[in-house]
């Protein structure tokens, strides 16, 4: 039998609380959402990558900021070791696991994507949503026009 | 964290011309937050392209994760993907599990935490707007 998704809203609110923090977290919620259709065929379409891991090993004191690299070729490695993710049931040791570059290079081969932005983005995990909306929000957006891309995959650890 | 910065990322994306899928394992943060087109891996935290090594896997979720661009009419759209992490579900409930013997290292946890955000406010070591 398969279990039901875990609800990490509430797992992360009583983490937090057993380590006394006062006040939960407000989680970021819309009643309306923004949607484009796609305006090509995904066979013309350019597509930007965008992951939350990092092109190096970040201390979790460190101030973040948007990063780009070169999609060709691809990093060797990237990092997550100040990110939350499930230590116990699994492992970030390959890259293909959370960074789709090379299924996303076959899709270009057969012809169903048109083509990959020359870079990808990492994005910071912020708790400020205000930081993440006035601040890398634009910053992504801008980065991806000038790489000419029509669409984007966005892949969270 | 991770899920809900990519959901408004791509929510400003979206806002802005450019459509958007997130690839992802939390599914109550991205649909509380809203987006247009999400492919959910009922995974552990980490590996939301697949299994590690596991390359027809990986390449059969982002292939079906591509395909949400063309297939999604409406936002708020969410596509299930059928990929089993193992027979064994412990994972669910062990992630940031609160146990009665953990309570006071937790507490403690807090306490490094919160003094050290205060030592580097206090040293500016904080983020440049």
């Amino acid at each position: 039998m398969t279990g039901a998704p875990v609800d990490y809203m509430t797992r992360t609110r009583r983490y937090y609380e057993a380590q006394g923090f006062a006040k939960a977290y407000v989680w970021a919620h819309f009643r309306d959402v923004p949607f484009t259709p796609l305006a090509k065929p995904l066979a013309d379409a350019t597509l930007a990558l965008v992951t939350t891991s990092a092109l190096y090993d970040r201390a979790a004191t460190d101030p973040r900021y948007v990063a780009s690299a070169a999609m060709a070729p691809p990093p060797s490695r990237l990092y997550a070791n100040d990110l939350a993710w499930d230590r116990n049931a699994t492992h970030m040791e390959d890259r293909g696991s959370y960074f789709p570059v090379e299924p996303l290079a076959a899709l270009v081969a057969q012809g169903r994507l048109g083509a990959l932005a020359e870079r990808f983005h990492c994005v910071p995990t912020e708790y400020s949503q205000r930081r993440t909306l006035e601040g890398d929000a634009p910053e992504i957006l801008r980065r991806c026009r000038d790489d000419g891309a029509d669409i984007a995959l966005l892949v969270p650890l | 964290m991770c899920h809900q910065t990519v959901s408004l990322i791509a929510r400003h994306l979206e806002a802005n011309g450019i459509a958007t899928v997130i690839l992802g394992s939390a599914l109550d943060v991205v649909e509380h937050c809203g987006v247009p087109r999400f492919a959910f891996v009922d995974f552990p935290l980490g590996n939301p392209c697949g299994k590690p090594y596991a390359r027809a896997m990986q390449r059969a979720i982002v292939t079906a994760a591509v395909d949400l661009f063309e297939n999604t009419l409406a936002p708020r759209t969410t596509l299930r993907l059928p990929h089993r992490w193992s027979d064994d579900e412990s994972w669910r409930d062990a992630y940031l599990a609160v146990r009665d013997e953990d309570l006071a290292v937790l507490r403690r946890k807090g306490e490094e935490r919160r003094a050290l955000r205060k030592a580097l406010r206090e040293a500016g070591r904080v983020r440049q707007e």
